[in-house]
């Protein structure tokens, strides 16, 4: 994984955005919700393609990609989905052993082994007979992690870990995916609005609004920027360049016209 | 999760299960038994009226199911009706062997019945019946009883 | 004015919506087909399949074959008793199923017992994300989700239909010759002759392949193409079971003036 540039235009999420991740790198995208960071990751692992510009993945053109090329590319990529996404009709254990099934041809045993080591790794080696139902939304989360990497990605893709979890849980995740990236020697993006989580894992962080990207740096620079954009992000103001009003007519001329 | 032994076992009697329910069809409901299968001979019969006879109608003899009918076709040159019947190889019957079209009860279905004759020569592939009788046609049947009864009721006064 | 334009677009939007989700739903079809090699080769796949849609329909498939041939055998009988021949009750009710009952009303009861099945799990797939995240592990979810159940269904729908039909045979033999006194002989000898096998159990059985196959399409179409929501995954199930019903009824129609054409 050398260089994802990426340039999309024309379509109203996402107005030109570049952005290179680097190999062992972790980086976050953070922007407010709705701005266009779910799509980035769609258009990583090629679920869309971008109406114009290139996203390149280790040196290959991801738009260009047929159906094989792209699976190809797959298989070295891992993702973990918002709410983990997990087979509910599969055992803890079934679900990490999943890709590993699908694209190898290991003997059950080389199976079992693996995904014990992955299970461990995320620290539930004691939940794998359970089955996703029982698991509260922290754990399925790491369960999710650990499928994810079952098969050594190079590049691992996360969107919003931290969403709805504890702020135990929060640090957990955190730190297993700056762990498991050192120890896969992996890239990783990962999409969030968390911002104070992620400045403790991340090397670099992309702010994206309206489908641009308002600033970057490293988590040191962020935190001392004077960005009006960056700091209300991360201070969690309410208003600022990102309005608290959706666009719309002024209040007085909505009273005033009321009886018409 | 059920295990993958106990899913196959279940997949395994609910398959037997419905391939003995086709089979059941096919033997005692269907009469597959019948003459599928068998080694079949067919000859031509001439009729001058077959009624309602349709095509795999059964060709019975002394009640017992032969054969079926084939084809039915109508002859422009004598005008009558050709029925081609397919007879199992097992019964064999002699050259005037007499085809008679019949009806299974008073509204059942038509077929045709063999009523063997007492040539040594047997019918064999391609041959023609010469002696056929024609279906019973109740419209036919009705008018020539009134005419009947007409001709009678003068000679009863 | 205004009304009438509204309808007229009303009409336009849902006949191209109409056409659109056909061509989608033939292609999806294609789409199964091709990747059914995939999915044959994992034959136990197939096989769960198979139990989840025809195993666990078994139980209501035979209870209600049973009942559709008493209730056939009560009502043939006080019908044909009237014109003195009862003993072709066994034609009565075997024909009966045979050619229409057993593919028809095992055809709506599978779709309403595992066709809705599959379109809730499938389409809570896609709400969750699982499909998708399948699609990200590079493995193709129509091979791995959908075939198999395509498969499990048009495998599980003709043993159904003549499970049914033979349990409602069975049915009509009970009312027939046990509690009301049809000679046992007469029945079966007469069935034996009526029904051939041909014309009447081998169509009864294509009736069943195809009812089976537009049941399975339709109830993974439906599954697949749901919108991503609890909402969308209830509608999706009902659409289910309302298409399967109909296009059941139209092309056992179609099927049946195509067969029983001149006989």
């Amino acid at each position: 994984m050398r260089d994802v540039r990426f340039a999309y235009g024309e379509r109203e999420v996402l107005r030109g955005i570049d952005l290179t991740v680097r190999r062992g790198q972790v980086v976050a995208i953070m922007g407010g919700s709705g701005c266009g960071k779910t799509t980035l990751l769609r258009l990583i692992g090629g679920q869309i393609r971008a109406s114009s510009g290139r996203v390149e993945v280790d040196g290959r053109d991801v738009g260009e990609m047929g159906a094989d090329a792209l699976y190809a590319m797959r298989r070295r990529m891992g993702m973990l989905f918002q709410f983990g996404a997990l087979f509910t009709d599969m055992s803890v254990f079934d679900n990490v052993a999943f890709p590993l099934r699908e694209h190898t041809d290991l003997p059950a045993s080389l199976v079992r082994d693996l995904v014990l080591m992955k299970l461990q790794a995320v620290g539930l080696r004691g939940a794998a007979a359970l089955m996703p139902a029982e698991l509260s939304g922290g754990m399925a989360r790491r369960v999710a992690l650990a499928r994810a990497v079952a098969l050594d990605p190079m590049l691992v893709l996360y969107d919003e870990p931290f969403a709805g979890l504890d702020p135990i849980s929060l640090g957990i995740i955190g730190q297993l995916i700056r762990r498991l990236n050192d120890a896969l020697g992996a890239s990783t993006i990962m999409v969030t609005h968390d911002v104070h989580e992620s400045l403790e894992i991340v090397d670099y962080v992309y702010f994206v609004s309206e489908g641009r990207i308002v600033a970057q740096g490293t988590p040191d620079e962020i935190r001392a920027s004077s960005d009006p954009f960056v700091h209300q992000f991360v201070h969690a103001e309410a208003d600022g360049p990102v309005p608290f009003h959706y666009p719309a007519a002024p209040m007085a001329s909505l009273l005033e016209g009321g009886g018409a | 999760m059920m295990s993958r032994t106990t899913l196959d076992l279940w997949v395994g009697v609910f398959v037997a299960l419905g391939c003995a329910a086709l089979i059941f069809l096919a033997m005692k409901v269907g009469n597959f038994t019948g003459l599928n299968g068998a080694q079949l001979y067919s000859v031509e019969a001439p009729f001058d009226n077959i009624g309602g006879l349709k095509v795999r109608a059964p060709v019975k003899s002394a009640g017992v199911l032969v054969g079926r009918v084939a084809d039915i076709r109508f002859d422009a040159e004598t005008y009558r009706a050709v029925v081609r019947l397919d007879l199992d190889t097992r019964y064999a019957f002699p050259r005037d062997t007499i085809a008679t079209i019949l009806t299974s009860g008073l509204l059942g279905e038509q077929y045709v019945g063999l009523e063997p004759g007492a040539d040594v020569d047997e019918l064999k592939q391609g041959d023609r019946i010469q002696i056929t009788q024609s279906a019973v046609v109740l419209e036919k049947l009705i008018g020539q009883f009134m005419f009947n009864k007409a001709a009678e009721t003068p000679v009863q006064q | 004015m205004n009304g009438v334009t509204r309808v007229l677009r009303q009409l336009g939007a849902m006949t191209i919506n109409g056409v659109w989700r056909l061509g989608f739903a033939t292609r999806f079809l294609l789409m199964i087909l091709w990747y059914s090699g995939q999915s044959f080769r994992r034959l136990h796949l197939t096989i769960r399949e198979i139990y989840f849609s025809g195993v666990l329909s078994l139980l209501i498939i035979l209870v209600s074959g049973l009942f559709v041939g008493l209730v056939l055998g009560l009502q043939g009988y006080e019908t044909l008793q009237r014109y003195g021949s009862s003993d072709a009750l066994g034609v009565l009710v075997a024909l009966s199923l045979v050619r229409e009952l057993g593919p028809v009303v095992a055809g709506l009861l599978f779709a309403s017992r595992a066709g809705s099945a599959v379109t809730a799990e499938i389409g809570l797939m896609k709400t969750t994300e699982q499909l998708k995240a399948m699609d990200m592990m590079a493995v193709n979810p129509i091979a791995r989700v959908v075939a198999p159940r395509f498969w499990g269904g048009v495998l599980s729908m003709p043993l159904l239909a003549a499970m049914f039909s033979a349990m409602g045979v069975f049915g009509g033999w009970l009312i027939g010759v046990v509690f009301i006194g049809v000679d046992d002989g007469a029945f079966w000898s007469q069935m034996q002759a009526a029904v051939d096998f041909r014309n009447d159990v081998l169509n009864g059985v294509i009736k069943s392949v195809v009812f089976g196959v537009a049941v399975s399409l339709i109830a993974v179409f439906e599954g697949y193409d749901c919108v991503p929501t609890a909402e969308g995954v209830s509608r999706a199930i009902t659409r289910t079971v309302v298409s399967s019903a109909l296009a059941i009824l139209a092309l056992d129609f179609v099927l049946t003036s195509f067969m029983f054409r001149g006989q």
